[in-house]
């Protein structure tokens, strides 16, 4: 028979609170900087030169296409073969935006193609220039209507973040791991700290809602 | 001793495509039947059944694959069975698949118009023969093109149990990479292969939920 230890777990509980923290950091700064991605993604995805089409359009099928943990890999291991060495920390914030860059292009580009161009027509007729065009007609609408695709890919890139300690970047997973290497309790240790993703994907839903709340919470057109 | 990349570790690398896609294979059987029960219970008249199942999902669905998979690994030595990470790996993708595919279903489910469901009811067919005949074969066309979208994440999805110690293409890759120290090409390889497998699919995906679109706008 088993026997449960949930000792190390408790004695250790401030250490898996500063992990959950660092996964949050992690996450809130890839989200931020794949929103900043996403939107340029998909203003070129949407843009008619054929050239930042096609780039972009390959970017993202093979992003999509590939594992994450393939990603990382060839960004942490590969990359310093041809002379570019990167800081575990930072090659996993670039991975994490790399990736949710991808699907946040995607999710955009269709919210800008939901925007009738009636629309956009009336943006112009309004005297509107490209960029206010683009940054209040376009873009916020947009936005708005793919807001739960969009936030629901956000609590996905939070959950992936726990790959990056596979390269031993700081991050919840990675001090569950380091708990485990000194404790052995490895089913309590990884118990516990599922709970406590579990945990940060209902405050970050929470949170999103929050901000919907505030951000969107104007009259819908129809 | 580091030796060259060779023709060997390229086939070595190919090879192990197999265990990626057998495992695929396993999660995604056994997901469907798995997300078959979810999503029934997911859309049943029965309040605790909903409940369970609605509580399954979010579990599956808002903790890591990778945490799931350290689980279930873990977990075998709890049951005092024999450490195996294909076993492991198996069950816990499977689990991993219920949860989405009964999620996924549940909302193809609920898209077929509840006329449906009250006029196979008044003509006093069986719950049973209700989803079999009248539900089901409605919800399963509008549930192709999702399925086939999550089958992709499925396949992405096992090269995480190479962190439980299971030989699959990204564990191939990373046993070429400690003797040959050629990242950039061993990793590069591995990505197109998956790439290989995975866009087809992707690309299928796109062309049903572009034609499903077409079918349900009037």
């Amino acid at each position: 028979m088993y026997h449960f230890n949930f000792t190390p777990v408790f004695e250790n509980f401030d250490l898996l609170l500063y992990g959950a923290w660092l996964t949050i950091r992690l996450s809130f700064a890839a989200m931020i900087l794949g929103l900043i991605v996403s939107v340029l993604g998909a203003a070129a995805r949407t843009s008619h030169s054929k050239v930042l089409h096609a780039i972009v359009g390959a970017y993202v099928e093979i992003i999509r296409n590939t594992p994450f943990l393939v990603q990382i890999f060839f960004l942490y291991f590969g990359l310093p073969a041809i002379g570019i060495s990167l800081d575990p920390n930072v090659a996993a914030l670039i991975a994490l935006v790399i990736n949710v860059g991808a699907y946040g292009t995607e999710i955009t580009r269709a919210g800008i193609e939901s925007v009738p161009n009636g629309q956009i027509e009336a943006g112009r007729a309004l005297g509107l220039g490209p960029i206010q065009i683009f940054r209040y007609v376009i873009l916020k609408p947009a936005l708005r209507n793919v807001y739960p695709a969009m936030t629901s890919q956000f609590i996905y890139l939070m959950l992936t973040s726990s790959v990056v300690s596979t390269i031993s970047a700081n991050d919840l997973a990675s001090i569950g791991a380091d708990l485990n290497a000194k404790t052995f309790a490895s089913f309590e240790i990884y118990l516990v700290v599922t709970g406590i993703y579990l945990v940060l994907s209902l405050l970050f839903s929470g949170l999103f809602k929050l901000i919907q709340n505030a951000v969107f919470n104007y009259p819908a057109s129809r | 001793m580091i030796r060259q990349f060779g023709p060997s570790d390229i086939l070595f690398i190919i090879e192990a495509v197999r265990w990626t896609l057998l495992l695929s294979a396993i999660a995604f059987i056994g997901g469907a039947i798995g997300g078959l029960f979810v999503a029934l219970a997911r859309s049943s008249g029965s309040k605790a059944l909903r409940r369970i199942s609605a509580g399954f999902i979010r579990i599956f669905q808002g903790t890591p694959l990778l945490m799931q998979l350290f689980l279930f690994y873990f977990g075998l030595t709890v049951l005092n069975l024999p450490i195996n990470p294909l076993l492991a790996a198996a069950i816990a993708l499977t689990f991993h698949a219920s949860a989405y595919l009964g999620e996924i279903w549940r909302g193809s489910i609920e898209a077929v118009p509840s006329g449906q469901t009250e006029a196979a009811t008044a003509l006093s067919l069986s719950y049973r023969d209700r989803m079999q005949h009248v539900v089901l074969p409605q919800a399963a066309r509008i549930a192709v093109a999702p399925t086939v979208g999550f089958l992709v994440q499925l396949i992405k999805g096992t090269s995480l149990t190479s962190i439980i110690g299971f030989t699959e293409l990204t564990r191939a890759g990373q046993i070429v990479n400690n003797a040959t120290f050629d990242p950039f090409v061993v990793f590069g390889l591995v990505a197109a292969i998956y790439f290989i497998i995975c866009w087809p699919l992707s690309l299928y995906a796109r062309r049903l939920e572009g034609r499903m679109r077409l079918a349900f706008t009037r």
